[in-house]
């Protein structure tokens, strides 16, 4: 297509989306299901096509630098002022990085739309249900396409709002609806380092005397560089450094990262679908996007690149441990999204932004489908708990197959692109150059431990859900039953897409080009560490027969423990009571948060309102009384000494009460009336003379 | 021209029909209501015609009428309106008008009922158009008469209580502006005439009041009695106790005018009145006002957190919200917040009116107000619960919703001038988040509470009220430039009169 023309409709791939949340958000129920389910999908699936032909669009244009297309909506909020102003534009941004993630969101989220359709089918509320959904995927194409932070924000709270209303979904469980509140509580926290850091960026920016109004597009922003390196430090620390960790604060928040992580395990008591569109393939994504987007800004602070590469690397591996003993084959995924997503930021801190983005996609395919193939589990057995199925591949045979595809991705087992992806950071981790001499070496150590334990809970939970027998009640026995085929056909989908992912970035040791690394290179500015720059290949294979072997041992351990020798589990988990403990109970952070943080606060809210019933208001109280007494004093003494010559003010304010009663009576309109014609009257008197 | 005075029948169409209610037969309840809806939609439609008429690119009034009034002492009927009133203006307007709505169901004394709020209506209007400190100081005193009959009759259990304390605290402000009114009438010299005046276009020109009130402890009295006279309006913690009684003992649309209208016109005499006169003292005293926003801001946020009361919740938000505006209202190095007061000022009122005629909704019918004691009521009433959604994601900022891009602009705004403030100010940005969406989850969300099952679902009356305001909460999320547009001339020029004149001193 026309780059023009495409410049002209990219704000259709938001658009339409919002545009089905309405009408569907607005029919309620007077619309049958099809009609809901067409509206719902067909409004993704036509953003899709748009964003389909905005990639060949890029494509097409030769130079790779001119590959941007802004499409300038409108002037979304502007404030003059005497040599100075701000000026913001509702403006989108279509450029290699946000055209992979739109056809992510949008491609990954047409075909969880599509399995919603059946695993929805049956709910009373399916038009609320796919207008939540389509306004998600709204919210989500306005923070990709965002051509300023402050828009990018408004998708960014957008998505959190749309993660609320799903997670709650079933709102009568008031459970469900907490785990919502707290899911957008927790992200507010975090947004509000995203938000707080934009106030540092304006402020850092803003020249005195220059009359040009501040605008925040992210090309006039990686312009201003430069001024912000200039700038005064605080407190020692450069304003690039205050501004990157204030923006990671809001990515940890949103991509569950340390210490923001714990509203995505109990995220999981929405609808699965959601979990997997939301909460694995797309939102949680949005801080690494962040991240990659605003490149620029990050590379100017080596402190906050290794600081969003250790909080990465620590997080990948905490999240893991924690997976290896949860029971409830959602929140296993849900740890185990927490700790993928640990990588993308370990790629990014350490530059290899690329691979950051590479991992970002097919982490898309295959998390999103094992979480919709655990739909499909749940959808037959109709609870959460592993401990109570087992034996279900002869049940579920498709849904066994891709969920297999994806394990095998997720393990990290060539050629699957979850392995492609994987070793890509890994390599990258183990090259790059870290302000602390041997914490890339560290790093790269904690992540390969990660992979390790993946492939070890992974293989737990392959074994517990599919394998063995079933271990459920038996007369459910026979009523497990495979999904129906709207749910199996994105599975299958999303098993082809995790078996050919790979091919986006081929390693180098096939001689064959890179292709995200090469179409993204024009939006990152000098990231140097991507694999065929340095093109060590010995190094690349070392690091894969390393990664290779240690998932083997984990699959291996896994096998050995939960299939091989199942006792043996138990036997563990009585010797180091306290260690398992520790871990099923995810280490007691919620707890300690509940304890350090939310009592406090509700405290602090409740001693305020005492504070305002018996401070405050007891003074206002105290001053009344005391008023009243003292005029009650002098009343009383101006009658013993000015003998009945003058009435006392309590009199006084006896008659006025009295005089008040009357008013309450319903003569008042008497009284105003006088007084307001009086006024009237003179007014009229005074303008006519 | 009919048109040259459009601004007086804003202000005295509803004293029409004051005077045919009192004229009309009180077993006519009907006719009466009638009567008062018919009375408030001219100002309505004329309000429209300002609005597109409006001349965008200049700060000077518009409008101006211009009659002297009482000669002997130089005080003149003086109208007109900028920038900063005009949005006030369309505000009222289109609130008056919904509240005669939201009061159909008033069934006590509606003919008393009905001409107070006229009466309230145009005093309201009045206030924002005056351009005569005395005029402005008529319409002001002539708002708090039928207020007090309104909560003191029409209200609940503890109505006198809460009618008395508003009154008491209301006049104690209107006292202290008083005096100050009556120093610069008395400290001023009308440049042609030679004589005192109460002209406020006339006291914003330094000169005439320079020489006199040269004194520096004079000036900083006057504004502080000022401030202390307009802070209780706002209302600003300490001074704010009297908010959260009146809102639960007035009735609905009371409320609704109170929060929607009212506590505007505290920010907005500070804007009118304090700035102009005293700029120097402005600037002197900002830090002092901006630390007022910020415990307004938090402290009113950890208040509504503590309250069982649906109503006191939302008074108390009232409150935190209101701190935004005096926080942008604070700086001048930038008019990037106080471009977002003034919007904050019209977008705290539509969504606060929401949420005030939806808190009306549910005491309709549960007749109690006890968040504890409701709860699922999503599962009866969608409708009810998609509309409250809206204004509690509204009020807590949501970005996309009009709230956001104010409370935005002046956190943006004042970041550069006060740091360790405005960052201290995010945190009610959480805290609000917090105890909107733990009321949420108490009325609406869990399982419904089988004393709540009977309860009816919102009826189209109702629904009329809110659709307007809903509309405008959501456009101009996404799209605030008609009223940045509207203000944005004249608050750049105040600015920077304020750090002209007040460099002077």
């Amino acid at each position: 297509m026309n780059p023009e023309t495409m410049n002209n409709i990219i704000f259709l791939i938001p658009l339409i989306p919002l545009i089905g949340a309405a009408v569907n958000g607005l029919s309620g129920r007077r619309v049958s299901n099809r009609v809901v389910h067409v509206i719902g999908c067909g409004s993704v699936l036509l953003s899709f096509l748009i964003s389909v032909l905005g990639f060949f669009t890029l494509l097409s244009i030769a130079v790779p630098s001119r590959r941007v297309l802004i499409q300038s909506v409108y002037t979304w909020l502007s404030a003059q002022w005497t040599g100075g102003g701000f000026m913001v534009e509702a403006a989108f941004r279509l450029d290699p990085l946000s055209v992979v993630l739109c056809l992510v969101v949008t491609g990954v989220g047409f075909l969880i739309h599509l399995y919603s359709v059946g695993y929805m089918a049956g709910d009373r509320s399916q038009a609320r249900y796919f207008a939540y959904l389509n306004l998600f995927t709204f919210s989500m194409l306005v923070l990709v396409l965002a051509d300023n932070p402050l828009l990018m924000f408004v998708g960014w709270e957008g998505v959190g709002l749309c993660s609320y209303l799903l997670i709650g979904f079933w709102f009568t469980d008031v459970e469900k609806a907490r785990a919502g509140m707290k899911a957008f509580i927790v992200n507010r926290v975090g947004d509000l380092g995203f938000f707080v850091g934009l106030m540092f960026l304006v402020w850092a920016l803003f020249e005195p005397g220059n009359p040009e109004p501040i605008g925040l597009s992210f090309d006039s922003l990686a312009a201003g560089m430069p001024r912000l390196l200039d700038a005064e430090p605080i407190w020692g620390i450069g304003i690039a450094t205050w501004i990157a960790l204030l923006f990671f604060i809001g990515a940890t928040g949103k991509s569950a990262q340390i210490p923001l992580y714990v509203w995505l395990p109990d995220a999981m008591a929405g609808p699965t679908p959601v979990s997997a569109f939301i909460h694995a393939a797309t939102m949680v994504t949005a801080g690494v996007y962040m991240v990659v987007r605003l490149n620029f800004l990050y590379l100017a602070s080596p402190v906050a690149m290794t600081v969003v590469a250790v909080v990465g690397a620590l997080t990948a591996l905490y999240a893991a441990v924690i997976a290896v003993a949860q029971n409830d084959i959602k929140r296993v995924l849900a740890y185990s999204t927490i700790s993928q997503l640990g990588y993308m930021f370990l790629a990014a801190g350490v530059g290899a932004f690329a691979t950051g983005i590479f991992h970002l996609t097919t982490h898309a395919f295959f998390k999103a489908l094992l979480f919709l193939g655990a739909g499909s589990v749940i959808h037959a057995v109709h609870h959460n708990d592993m401990n109570r199925m087992g034996g279900l591949k002869s049940y579920l045979p498709v849904t066994y197959l891709t969920f297999l595809v994806a394990y095998l991705a997720i393990c990290g087992l060539a050629p699957l692109a979850g392995f492609v992806s994987k070793d890509e950071i890994l390599f990258s981790v183990f090259t790059a150059h870290l302000p602390v001499p041997g914490l890339a070496f560290m790093l790269g150590v904690l992540g390969l431990a990660g992979a390790g334990l993946t492939a070890f809970y992974m293989t737990r939970l392959l074994l517990l859900t599919f394998f063995g027998s079933f271990r459920g009640e038996p007369d459910q026995k026979q009523h497990l039953h495979e999904s129906p085929r709207v749910m199996t056909g994105p599975l299958i989908v999303l098993a082809g897409l995790t078996v050919l992912g790979g091919v986006l970035g081929l390693p180098a040791v096939t001689h064959l080009p890179h292709f995200l690394s090469n179409f993204l290179n024009p939006v990152l500015e000098r990231s140097g560490a991507g694999v065929h720059q340095s093109g060590a290949v010995a190094l690349e294979v070392g690091v894969m027969i390393i990664s290779t072997g240690v998932a083997l041992v984990g699959i291996l351990i896994g096998w050995y423990l939960y299939s091989k020798k199942p006792t043996a589990v138990e036997t563990l988990a009585n010797r180091f009571t306290f260690a398992h403990r520790l871990l099923a109970n995810k280490f007691y952070v919620d707890e300690a948060y509940q304890a350090l943080i939310v009592k406090p606060v509700m405290k602090l809210a409740a001693l305020s309102g005492l504070f305002d019933l018996k401070g405050i208001d007891g003074i206002v109280h105290f001053t009344s009384r005391t008023t009243t007494k003292l005029s009650f004093l002098i009343g009383w003494e101006d009658n013993k000494v000015v003998d009945g010559a003058v009435n006392s003010l309590a009199e006084t304010f006896k008659k006025l009460g009295d005089a008040a009663q009357r008013l309450q009576t319903g003569r008042v309109q008497h009284y105003l009336y006088a007084m307001v014609l009086g006024i009237f009257v003179l007014f009229i008197f005074r303008l006519l003379i | 021209m009919i048109h040259d005075h459009i601004l007086s029948l804003m202000i005295f169409t509803p004293m029409v029909g004051f005077v045919l209610i009192l004229a009309a037969p009180s077993k006519r309840p009907t006719l009466i209501k009638t009567i008062a809806l018919c009375a408030t939609i001219p100002p309505l439609v004329w309000a429209a015609r300002i609005y597109f008429q409006f001349d965008r690119g200049t700060s000077n009034f518009q409008w101006v009428e211009k009659v002297p009034w009482i000669d002997a002492f130089n005080i003149q009927y003086h109208l007109g309106i900028d920038g900063i009133s005009i949005p006030m203006v369309l505000l009222t307007a289109l609130i008056s008008f919904i509240c005669v709505i939201a009061s159909w169901n008033i069934d006590k004394y509606v003919r008393g009922y009905f001409s107070l709020f006229l009466l309230l209506d145009t005093s309201m209007m009045g206030v924002f158009c005056a351009l005569d400190f005395f005029l402005f100081f008529v319409f002001w005193e002539l708002m708090l008469l039928p207020m007090y009959f309104l909560i003191g009759v029409w209200g609940g259990p503890n109505k006198e209580y809460a009618a008395i304390k508003f009154f008491l605290f209301t006049l104690v402000g209107s006292v202290l502006m008083l005096v100050v009114m009556l120093i610069f009438y008395f400290g001023s010299m009308d440049p042609q005439t030679g004589g005192h005046t109460f002209d406020l276009t006339l006291l914003a020109n330094q000169g005439t009041h320079q020489s006199f009130l040269q004194d520096n402890v004079l000036r900083w009295s006057c504004y502080l009695a000022l401030l202390i006279g307009f802070a209780v309006k706002i209302p600003v913690v300490p001074l704010h106790t009297w908010l959260p009684d009146a809102h639960v003992e007035a009735p609905t649309a009371i409320s609704v005018i109170l929060a929607g209208i009212l506590l505007k016109m505290g920010t907005y005499g500070l804007l009118r009145i304090s700035y102009p006169l005293l700029p120097d003292m402005t600037l002197a005293f900002a830090p002092f006002v901006a630390v007022l926003g910020l415990i307004s801001i938090v402290y009113g946020a950890l208040c509504a957190m503590a309250q069982k009361d649906l109503k006191k919740l939302i008074a108390y938000s009232s409150i935190s919200h209101m701190g935004f505006v005096v926080l942008g209202m604070s700086v001048f190095t930038n008019t990037m917040a106080i471009n977002g007061a003034v919007l904050q000022m019209f977008n705290h009122g539509t969504v606060t009116a929401m949420l005030f005629l939806l808190v009306g909704v549910v005491y309709d019918r549960a007749h109690h107000r006890d968040i504890d004691r409701l709860g699922g009521l999503a599962q009866n009433m969608p409708i009810y619960a998609a509309f409250s959604g809206l204004a509690f994601f509204a009020a807590l900022g949501l970005p996309g919703l009009s709230s956001f891009i104010s409370e935005a602009l002046v956190l943006i705004g004042s970041f550069p001038k006060y740091k360790v403030i405005t960052i201290a100010a995010t945190t009610g940005i959480v805290l609000t988040a917090g105890y909107f969406l733990w009321t949420m989850q108490r009325v609406f969300l869990g399982s419904l509470d089988e004393r709540n099952t009977g309860l009816p679902e919102i009826n189209p009356r109702e629904i009329f009220t809110l659709t307007p305001l809903a509309l405008l909460v959501v456009f101009l999320g996404f799209y605030p430039m008609p009223v940045l547009k509207l203000i944005g001339a004249t608050l750049e020029h105040t600015v920077a009169l304020v750090l002209k004149n007040g460099a002077g001193f």
